[in-house]
């Protein structure tokens, strides 16, 4: 049974990821804009257009290029970027674990904050403090990521700079890393100098990804754990002598959990959309910093592996959500 | 003499959601150990709230105008918070009326029938095992090992029911409020649940305040009733004295009308316009 619905869906999401390449395969082509022609020199002949044409394969019909380019990824091969000149593998290789340490941070950030004040509003339930709560989560709430970006560059990198500005890492620590993982490696190798350094640099873009995921959390919980506190058996646990926190952890929560699961894990794709600008804001070498670049200098190979990241990114969130949802609940987790 | 376990004396109470209208008017009765007593009355009488008065959990809109609730001699309206909390499940305990709802959904029986036995009783969860695979022997659940592990969804509405029985009794309590415990069962069931909780209470010479709206019920497992109408007690006594020789109009009419004298419908007779007249004449309700 199991394996059958696992199968299933990762032969949907084998499709999607055929759909999306498609469409963006396509999209690219048809949108003006010459990627060859954004890098010769204004003076280069006719002929030398044409050979670098051939070179990128762009001479060929649409669908022979994208049979072409199909094969090669079936393979491996995501083809070499046009404006960087480099394997457009190994560029997200490079590049990829940087947006996943930001995003996944950001997340685990959004996810405490969010549910330490959506429980703090519910033990605060009929008392003055709720509508405090409910009024500095709204204000979170109504802010967009990159807004946040500004306001954050404003006020802790300009006003009061406690945190740098910029980049992942000071280019003055001089460390050589075996992973593109800075944070978790120098964690693990224990190079605590280090890791404060990459931390520092990303408290600013996790705050601006974290704070509105944190606020949509803190709102849904707060809601449903609300809904769950009237239920009967929380009146009759807290006859068992709970106190007040433990109702809410240990009756409430879990009954409570999983529209919140199943959001997160929609608005945690998001996040990673918001990646795109918030790396560009504070300089981060991400892939959503790199697609900015690579959408700019039209580097087709660039884009479309980038495309393809982000689309199968989407797809394991989205399965390890259903996976989790389940989890929580003993209704579907018994059939 | 001893006093009696419980006391009410005088209790009235409004709602502050309807208006200040009244809901309790200066109900009294009173309950000897092991004594179970039944709370008759239709829907809105306020049998809910004054079980809830017991419990300690009126909400916030309704507000106690006068009275007492003198549980062993102490007035629990006018305890401090802390020594409410030690009474409450522990020597008073509630059977709740749905058993859909009154167990989480999310953890299994084990955990929510121990809870008490652990928190309250300072159990380890190996005691508090062996004592509730006791406890479900003695509600008559078969296969116990299986209900401890079972999640409440795998359970059907008279299962849980019994669970929560046991729940109710973990902690010896002196008394147990059952509200309208039967109503969300099936028929077949029914009886069987009325009799686990009559066995129950002898077994564990436990009082019981049973609010029901079958005065079928009553006839069957109270010891004694009190019958109330918006909020007034009309008639008290034991039951077979109130029962053979009714002296309001108002018992004397619910009687004939049937079982269910809260579905006209389903009874003999409804309740005539003119009692109802009566009634309110008495109370003082335009
Ligand atoms: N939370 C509340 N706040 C204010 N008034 C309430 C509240 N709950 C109930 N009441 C009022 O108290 C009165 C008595 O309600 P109660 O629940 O005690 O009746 P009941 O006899 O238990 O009825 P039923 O048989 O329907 O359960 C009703 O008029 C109701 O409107
Ligand atoms: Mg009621």
């Amino acid at each position: 049974m199991i394996a059958v619905s696992i199968l299933k869906r990762l032969l949907m999401a084998a499709i999607t990821l055929f759909g999306v390449a498609v469409i963006v395969f396509v999209l690219l082509r048809v949108v003006p804009g010459d990627p060859i022609a954004m890098m010769i020199s204004p003076g280069a002949s006719p002929e030398s257009i044409a050979a670098l044409r051939a070179q990128y394969g762009l001479d060929a019909s649409l669908p022979v290029q994208f049979l072409v380019w199909l094969k090669a990824v079936v393979v491996g091969d995501f083809g070499t970027s046009i404006s960087l000149r480099r394997n457009v593998l190994e560029l997200l290789a490079e590049r990829l674990p940087a947006t996943l340490e930001l995003a996944i941070v950001a997340l685990l950030v959004a996810v405490v904050l969010g549910g330490a004040v959506a429980v703090l509003g519910t033990l605060l339930r009929r008392t003055p403090g709720e509508p405090v709560v409910d009024t500095v989560n709204g204000l979170c709430l109504a802010v967009p990521d990159f807004v946040w970006a500004l306001a954050l560059v404003l006020v802790l990198g300009v006003a009061f700079p406690v945190f740098p500005l910029s980049g992942r890492i000071n280019p003055g620590v001089q460390v050589d890393f075996a992973t593109p993982f800075y944070l978790i490696e120098s964690l693990v190798t224990l190079r605590f100098k280090v890791f404060a350094d990459v931390a520092a640099h990303m408290v600013m873009p996790v705050l601006a990804l974290g704070l509105p995921l944190a606020a949509i959390i803190t709102r849904v919980l707060k809601e449903a754990l609300l809904e769950a506190m009237v239920q009967d058996y929380i009146l009759l646990a807290r006859l068992k002598g709970m106190s007040s926190l433990r109702l809410v952890l240990q009756e409430a929560l879990r009954n409570a959990i999983g529209p919140t699961i199943a959001l997160t894990g929609v608005q945690f794709t998001f996040l990673i959309g918001g990646t795109v600008i918030v790396e560009r804001i504070f300089a981060y070498p991400g892939i959503g910093n790199m697609a900015i670049d690579a959408v700019i200098n039209r580097d087709l190979p660039l884009i479309q592996g980038l495309v393809l990241v982000f689309g199968a990114l989407f797809i394991v969130i989205n399965l390890l959500v259903d996976m989790l949802v389940v989890a929580f609940n003993p209704r579907l987790r018994h059939g | 003499m001893t006093a009696s376990l419980l006391s009410i004396s005088g209790l009235s109470a409004v709602s502050d959601r309807e208006g200040g209208m009244p809901i309790l008017r200066d109900v009294s009765l009173s309950l000897e150990r092991g004594e179970v007593r039944g709370l008759v009355g239709e829907s809105g009488a306020g049998k809910s709230t004054i079980a809830k008065a017991l419990l300690g959990i009126l909400p916030r809109t309704v507000r106690v105008t006068g009275g007492t609730v003198q549980f062993e001699g102490r007035d629990l309206l006018t305890m401090p918070a802390r020594e409410l909390r030690d009474i409450m499940g522990a020597q008073i305990s509630l059977i709740p009326q749905d058993p859909q709802t009154a167990l989480n959904p999310g953890r299994r029986i084990e955990a929510q029938l121990t809870d008490g036995l652990r928190l309250r009783r300072g159990l380890s969860s190996r005691e508090a095992h062996a004592r509730a695979l006791k406890l479900l022997e003695e509600v008559q659940i078969r296969d116990p090992q299986r209900v401890l592990h079972a999640f409440p969804h795998e359970l059907s509405g008279g299962m849980r029911q019994r669970v929560l029985i046991a729940a109710a009794f973990a902690l010896e309590p002196k008394l147990v409020v059952a509200d309208e415990p039967t109503t969300a069962l099936d028929v077949t069931v029914q009886k069987q649940i009325l009799r686990l909780i009559r066995d129950m209470q002898k077994v564990h010479g436990t009082a019981v305040i049973f609010v029901t709206h079958d005065l079928g019920v009553v006839a069957q497992i109270c010891d004694s009733v009190t019958l109330l109408y918006a909020g007034k007690v009309i008639e008290a006594g034991a039951t077979a004295d109130v029962l053979q020789n009714p002296k309001h109009a108002y018992t004397k009419a619910l009687m004939a009308a049937g079982p269910r004298y809260d579905r006209p419908d389903a009874g003999l007779e409804p309740v005539p316009q003119a009692v109802f007249e009566q009634l309110r004449a008495e109370i003082g309700i335009r």
